[in-house]
């Protein structure tokens, strides 16, 4: 062994540079194998990153297809309800520039709440078989109700409605989604008193 | 000598706590109108439990604890409630809030209330008890419900008890007013949590620019085993987190709790309240709060009712709007400023700085950072601030957490030592705030992705359901249609003949064309026909009623008769073609060319009379026929033997003409009961 190795450098290097591909390339076989993953996991990372309000307003039939099509290549820049963050985000995730909200598709809005007004109701049912998320509550000629925790704020049920008695009401600020905004630069709009710097007029 | 720990970073602020320790602590008297919002507490806001117009009695409940971690609110003074309505309540958006608005009587009347004698006889937990429903939630910081923090968990031990009286921020000196004026009921309170607490040791931790405070302290603690710790005055110092490091010398790991290191802290106005609730039985509804500034005349402590309005003090203290810039609510480093003075004094209150521009001047525009690196000396949880300035301006999200985002205690040590005036602390607030905001969203958005899904799943179920039960009919249709094929002798004979001829007749018609055309056109005009009728029915009745609709329903007639005559001519035109291939049956009326459709026809002729005849007539018929039957056979027995034939023919004829006989007598009885029957 060692005899041949000093006669024949050459081609001693080259045998252990071709044992080692070789068994690199089984062992990377084997895990390719072993650990293989199901289904289409980039498809549901960006799924987990939409914001599942299955409005449709990106071109597909609700979010999960947009975020097949996004693993497949469509541009990240076309879910209104997800905004700049969602871009943010996706464009985090597949390393590319995040790109400005493809208006197309609709603006950036205040997040609503679809409100049935109950006594103009009819009971038609229509909306609860536009609702993707199985929000409103209500039986034929019965009157109907959204669940407001459940609503996404998708639209949908507005449109189907006969009698036009569906608002959607947009979810104004309150003292529990009130959070502090990040100061403008250049502006002194900060209300925190933590620059104390001038020690000499302090008395 | 108690050996004392350093933290990392912090800075020295000018102290500016002379100017309102000039004066023992004043009371604040009884304003017209008392706000009490419900919410001036970490946690779930409290439920009002009083109507307007009642009248309630100093230190009644007025609110209870709307969850575990939530506490109940007290009148604070003998009163009317006058409303339940929003009301401006301090806090930094400025927003409204619930609050319940009592008006004074000024008498301030007590409900009776007495205080346990003999705490040290009852349980813990029945003393936490008591600190919930006094409606005691932390006086320092961001008001935590005390009892929630004193609750311990199961098995968990606490070694040190740690009384928070360290003050740290400029111009507030409302603990060490308490301190001053009321170390014995510090001591009291002190005494409490240990038997609540069980540690090991109990300490008060004071900064060594508090003397006279100390020095009270530790005479009143006399030798109670309470220890009064000094240490060197530092901003922080105050911090949990950094309290505990400066007494203990451990640290609380990220993400932690100081539980989860044996320690439990408490807040120097909060033992206070502890001692007053167990030992007085009364609950919270007062505090003192430190009224300061360059811009108020008698700058100091004030014991201010909970709920008296921030105007109600300003005066008190001979406030002058015009030299002040901001009012500040908390302290120049963590305080917020006001926008309302109508606001109320809430549990957190600890004080109101009132100063001018030159004593707080309004931060000049933020410079560009120049990585000079003080913000990280500074920062007293060893953060890297100026990392996080970037990642905060970047809205990476992701990086600010892994840089430890969630350990800042917004303490603004960073901003005030940045030589840039970059308001450090304020992009880390916003962006704690995004990144909750956002858990939160991704939780919504969460649940709803599983509604969708769950919706997804329950449609497919839906239209599989209904595939299988299409499928099922199908089948069992398909399965009569075979057992009507292979099992037709068991069955009704004539529907078995029926079937027989059908497919008979289908297997011509295949020959001839298509059935399926006569029978379109046949139910066309079936079709046509009643709507006729129906039209013409209701076209009477507009007559009949003089409606103005008789043109338009005319007209409707004129089309549908006119349909029906195209359906007609259309049917019979078919037939005439088909008629000519000689091998249809068409219709009842037509002669029957067919054989067997002609038998089936006259058996479903006889049993549909059979059907409506009477069991008596139906008898008698059935007699007849035998009868007839019998005769037939008697003549064919009497030709057979006058014709000589065989004996065995001659026997069968014999034999089926005595069951001919039995048959009759049969009927004959039958209709004899029937005939009985009806007569009687
Ligand atoms: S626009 Fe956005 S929220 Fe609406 S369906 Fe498409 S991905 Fe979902
Ligand atoms: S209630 Fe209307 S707006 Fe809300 S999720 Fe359902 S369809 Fe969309
Ligand atoms: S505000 Fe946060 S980052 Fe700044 S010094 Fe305090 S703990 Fe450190
Ligand atoms: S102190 Fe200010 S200028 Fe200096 S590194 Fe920190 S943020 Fe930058």
């Amino acid at each position: 062994m060692l005899e041949f190795i000093s006669q024949y450098p050459l081609l001693a290097a080259l045998l252990a540079l071709v044992g080692l591909g070789a068994v690199f390339g089984a062992l990377l076989g084997f895990a390719a194998v072993r650990f293989k993953t199901e289904g289409d996991p980039i498809a549901d990372q960006i799924n987990d990153i939409l914001p599942q309000t299955q409005c449709g307003q990106c071109g597909h039939p609700g979010c999960r297809p947009y975020a097949e099509a996004i693993a497949n290549g469509e541009a990240i820049n076309k879910c209104p309800p997800g905004g700049e963050a969602t871009i943010h985000a996706l464009a985090d995730l597949l390393d590319v520039e995040p790109i400005p909200l493809d208006e197309e598709h609709g603006e950036e809005k205040v997040k609503a709440v679809a409100y049935i007004r109950e006594d103009e109701c009819i009971g038609c049912t229509k909306c609860i078989q536009a609702c993707p998320v199985d929000a409103i509550l209500g039986a034929a000629k019965q009157m109907h109700t959204v669940i407001a925790s459940e609503c996404t704020g998708c639209d949908l049920c507005v449109e189907p409605c006969p009698v036009d008695c569906i608002d959607m009401i947009p979810q104004e600020e309150n003292l529990q989604t009130w959070h502090w905004q990040l100061p403008e630069l250049g502006r002194a709009n900060v209300d925190v008193i933590a620059s104390d710097l001038d020690t000499d007029r302090a008395a | 000598m108690r050996k004392i720990f350093d933290f990392h970073g912090g800075i020295h602020p000018p102290e500016n706590k002379r100017q309102s320790l000039g004066e023992p602590i004043r009371d604040a008297g009884i304003p017209g109108q008392l706000v009490i919002p419900l919410s001036q507490h970490i946690g779930a806001p409290s439920a009002p439990i009083v109507a307007v117009g009642e009248r309630v009695l100093k230190g009644q409940v007025i609110a209870e604890a709307g969850g575990f971690v939530s506490v109940p609110q007290h009148a604070p003074s003998s009163g009317t409630v006058i409303a339940i309505e929003e009301r401006p309540i301090p806090h930094p958006s400025g927003f409204r809030a619930p609050c319940v608005v009592i008006e004074c009587d000024g008498r301030d009347e007590w409900l009776p209330h007495t205080g346990i004698d003999n705490y040290p006889g009852v349980s813990p937990s029945e003393l936490l008890e008591h600190i919930r429903e006094a409606g005691i939630a932390g006086m320092g910081g961001a008001g935590f419900p005390a009892a929630v923090k004193l609750r311990q968990k199961p098995g968990a031990t606490v070694d040190t008890l740690i009384i928070n009286g360290t003050e740290c921020e400029p111009y507030i000196t409302a603990d060490d007013a308490l301190m001053r004026e009321r170390a014995a009921d510090i001591i009291a309170g002190a005494e409490i949590l240990r038997h609540i607490v069980g540690p090991a040791e109990t300490l008060i931790g004071v900064e060594d620019n508090k003397p006279e405070g100390i020095a009270a302290l530790r005479a009143a603690a006399g030798d109670s085993g309470i220890e009064v710790v000094e240490f060197p005055t530092k901003y922080p110092s105050g911090g949990e987190k950094q309290l505990i490091e400066i007494l203990t010398g451990k640290q609380v790991p990220s993400g932690g709790l100081p539980a989860d290191i044996g320690v439990v802290c408490q807040n120097l106005g909060t033992t206070v309240a502890v001692r007053d609730a167990i030992l007085d039985g009364r609950p919270l509804i007062s505090r003192i709060t430190t009224i300061t500034g360059e811009a108020v005349a008698h700058p100091g402590n004030y014991e201010v009712l909970l709920g008296t309005p921030i105007s109600h003090l300003l005066e008190l203290a001979g406030y002058d709007a015009t030299r002040n810039n901001r009012l500040v609510m908390g302290g120049p480093m963590m305080g917020f400023t006001l926008t309302d003075t109508a606001a109320p004094v809430v549990k957190t209150t600890n004080c109101l700085l009132a100063p001018t521009e030159a004593e707080l001047p309004t931060p000049p525009p933020a410079q560009a950072c120049i990585r000079c690196g003080l913000c990280a000396e500074a920062c007293p949880a060893s953060l890297l601030p100026q990392q996080l300035f970037w990642f905060a301006r970047g809205k990476e999200y992701e990086k600010l957490e892994e840089h430890n985002l969630f350990d800042c205690i917004e303490c603004g040590a960073c901003s005030w030592a940045c030589p840039s005036q970059i308001p450090l602390v304020q992009y880390y607030r916003a962006s704690k705030a995004e990144i909750l905001q956002q858990r939160r969203d991704h939780d919504k958005s969460e649940q709803s992705r599983l509604r969708f899904e769950a919706r997804q799943e329950r449609l497919a179920r839906e239209a599989e359901e209904k595939e299988a039960k299409r499928a099922a009919r199908k089948k069992a249709a398909e399965l009569k249609a075979r057992q009507a094929a292979t099992g037709a002798e068991n069955e009704d004979p004539i529907q078995a003949a029926i079937e027989r001829a059908k497919a008979k007749k289908a297997a011509q018609q295949q020959a001839a064309g298509s059935e399926s055309e006569v029978d379109k056109l046949e139910q066309a005009v079936v079709t046509a026909s009643k709507r006729l009728q129906t039209a013409t029915a209701k076209l009477e009745q507009a007559r009949a009623e003089g409606s103005d609709l008789v043109d338009a329903l005319q007209t409707g007639v004129d089309k549908t008769r006119a349909k029906l005559e195209k359906a007609e001519q259309a049917l019979a035109d078919h037939r005439a073609a088909q008629g000519n291939g000689g091998a249809l049956s068409t219709g009842a009326e037509a002669a029957p060319v067919d054989a067997a459709q002609a038998a089936i026809e006259k058996a479903r002729a006889a049993r549909a009379a059979d059907a409506d005849l009477s069991p008596r007539d139906k008898a008698r018929k059935q007699l007849e026929s035998l009868q007839q039957r019998l005769a037939k056979s008697e003549k064919r027995l009497a030709d057979s033997r006058n014709a000589g034939e065989e004996d065995k023919i001659v026997e069968a004829l014999e034999a089926s003409v005595e069951r001919l006989r039995d048959k009759i007598a049969a009927t004959e009885t039958e209709l004899a009961t029937h005939a009985a029957a009806e007569n009687h």
